[in-house]
């Protein structure tokens, strides 16, 4: 069972190749198309800004391999930015086109936010709730808590959304295509503990 | 609901982590790696390594046991500790760190926060301060702790945060060490400059010093390290005790 981790020049991918070391998934980080294409399984990370990611993306020549894999139904998640980059559109920034993999957009918290007194960027553990069943939460309780870092978030995507964080609004956090096999998570897993270990395990046996 | 965080610190000298009062005396007390773990099961929220090593030999000791803590636990990592320019923040996040936070290196090159801020995003970069009071006003302290810079500490702290500092780590040298309780007029004075996390530092000795801390709202983790390490405070206790009290924990 392999994972391909995309490594299209955002972020830090020790911690996330680290920790599917340590629940014993075989776990490459790599850049190129051909390693993605034999992988079983996609993780999309990212963290900066949407902007900058999806040019990078691009750049890479990996956008259309990202979105042709997912086409042919192989099981993608994406993770924090890599979640946003999911979505049809952000507007970090300008307006910038995503993968458009799932219906939705993604836009600053901060002016949404009801309590304004809550700061932003969300940083910390929040508890997040389960709104409808998946396969992702097989190991994976109601209400355990999960650790976010972003100042912008994913909306109008009820439809595909599985799970929310309580931030004075509903943030969501856990979404999933209507065709099936691409999900994505605002925080990290592989900075939530025991918790998020749990959920990363879940979508390696997917 | 998005929880209140609880953060040991270690500060690690050649490959050792130590703690001294008010920055000076240091006491050797325990293997980094075993304590992060220690750390790790008992509920930390979230780990702060400074790197207080003099010498290169120390500092890739150093490098080796954060890619050891990095491999192996889950949570956040902070580093900081002689963290100059762009290079020093790509070395440790390369060794698994989330976070680097910048005091010294900062005061020096205050061009440093933006340049690393844009490259790494604002989530990434904490500036660290070290306030003490001077004549009824507070001051930044550069070289941990040992230099006065005259610079008031609120509009630095406004600085960094405009600059791009994604959180602050707020440490009064007036309080460091003496664990009397955290300084919370400072506190107060510094949350209400800027909008960014707040992580207070110095000063706690027992459960009750976090349950204060937390009645003030716009303080939104508490730092601590000897108390920790020698065991005064057990994490799952304080952690259980500030839940009873209505302060949102993870637990």
């Amino acid at each position: 069972m392999t994972v391909a981790i995309i490594d299209y020049g955002v972020g830090n991918l020790f911690s996330l190749a680290s920790s599917l070391r340590y629940l014993g998934v075989e776990a490459k980080v790599t850049a190129k198309a051909a390693e993605l294409r034999a992988a079983e399984r996609l993780i999309l990370p990212g963290v900066g800004a949407f902007g900058d990611a999806a040019a990078k993306l691009r750049q890479s020549g990996l956008f259309t391999v990202v979105q042709e894999q997912a086409a042919a139904g192989k099981p993608l998640l994406g993770i924090c930015l890599g979640m946003q980059l999911l979505f049809e559109r952000s507007f970090e920034y300008g307006e910038h086109q995503g993968l458009g993999l799932i219906a939705g957009i993604v836009q600053d918290l901060q002016p949404d936010l009801l309590d304004k007194s809550l700061k932003t960027p969300h940083i910390g553990w929040n508890s997040l709730h389960i709104l409808r069943p998946d396969p992702l939460f097989k190991y994976f309780q109601d209400g355990e808590y999960v650790y976010y870092v972003h100042s912008y978030y994913a909306k109008d995507c009820a439809a595909s959304t599985l799970a929310v964080s309580d931030y004075s609004l509903p943030v969501t956090g856990v979404v999933r295509s209507s065709e099936g096999a691409v999900w994505g998570v605002q925080f990290h897993p592989e900075k939530s503990g025991a918790a998020g270990l749990r959920l990363l395990r879940a979508f390696a046996e997917i | 609901m998005i929880t209140k965080r609880i953060i040991p610190c270690l500060d690690v000298r050649d490959g050792r982590v130590v703690k001294g009062l008010n920055f000076q005396g240091l006491q050797d007390v325990d293997d980094p790696v075993a304590l992060a773990r220690f750390y790790n099961e008992a509920g930390a929220d979230e780990l702060v390594f400074y790197d207080i090593t003099a010498s290169a030999e120390g500092r890739s000791l150093f490098v080796d046991i954060l890619q050891r803590v990095a491999a192996e636990i889950f949570i956040p990592l902070t580093v900081g500790g002689g963290i100059r320019n762009l290079d020093d923040f790509d070395r440790v996040l390369k060794c698994g760190a989330d976070k680097v936070s910048v005091n010294s290196g900062a005061l020096a090159d205050p061009g440093l926060i933006a340049a690393a801020a844009q490259r790494y995003g604002n989530q990434c970069v904490v500036l660290s301060m070290d306030v003490k009071r001077v004549q009824g006003r507070l001051h930044i302290f550069a070289r941990g702790g040992r230099e006065d810079t005259g610079r008031d500490a609120l509009e630095w702290a406004e600085f960094a945060v405009k600059s791009g500092a994604g959180e602050l780590v707020v440490n009064s040298i007036d309080t460091d060490g003496v664990k009397h309780g955290f300084d919370l007029p400072m506190l107060d004075a510094v949350a209400a400059r800027v909008k960014v996390p707040i992580i207070a530092s110095g000063g706690a000795g027992c459960v009750e010093d976090f349950m204060e801390l937390f009645q003030h709202p716009g303080i939104d983790a508490g730092l601590a390290a000897s108390i920790f390490h020698h065991k005064q405070v057990l994490l799952p206790d304080l952690k259980r005790q500030l839940q009873s009290a209505g302060v949102p924990m993870r637990i």
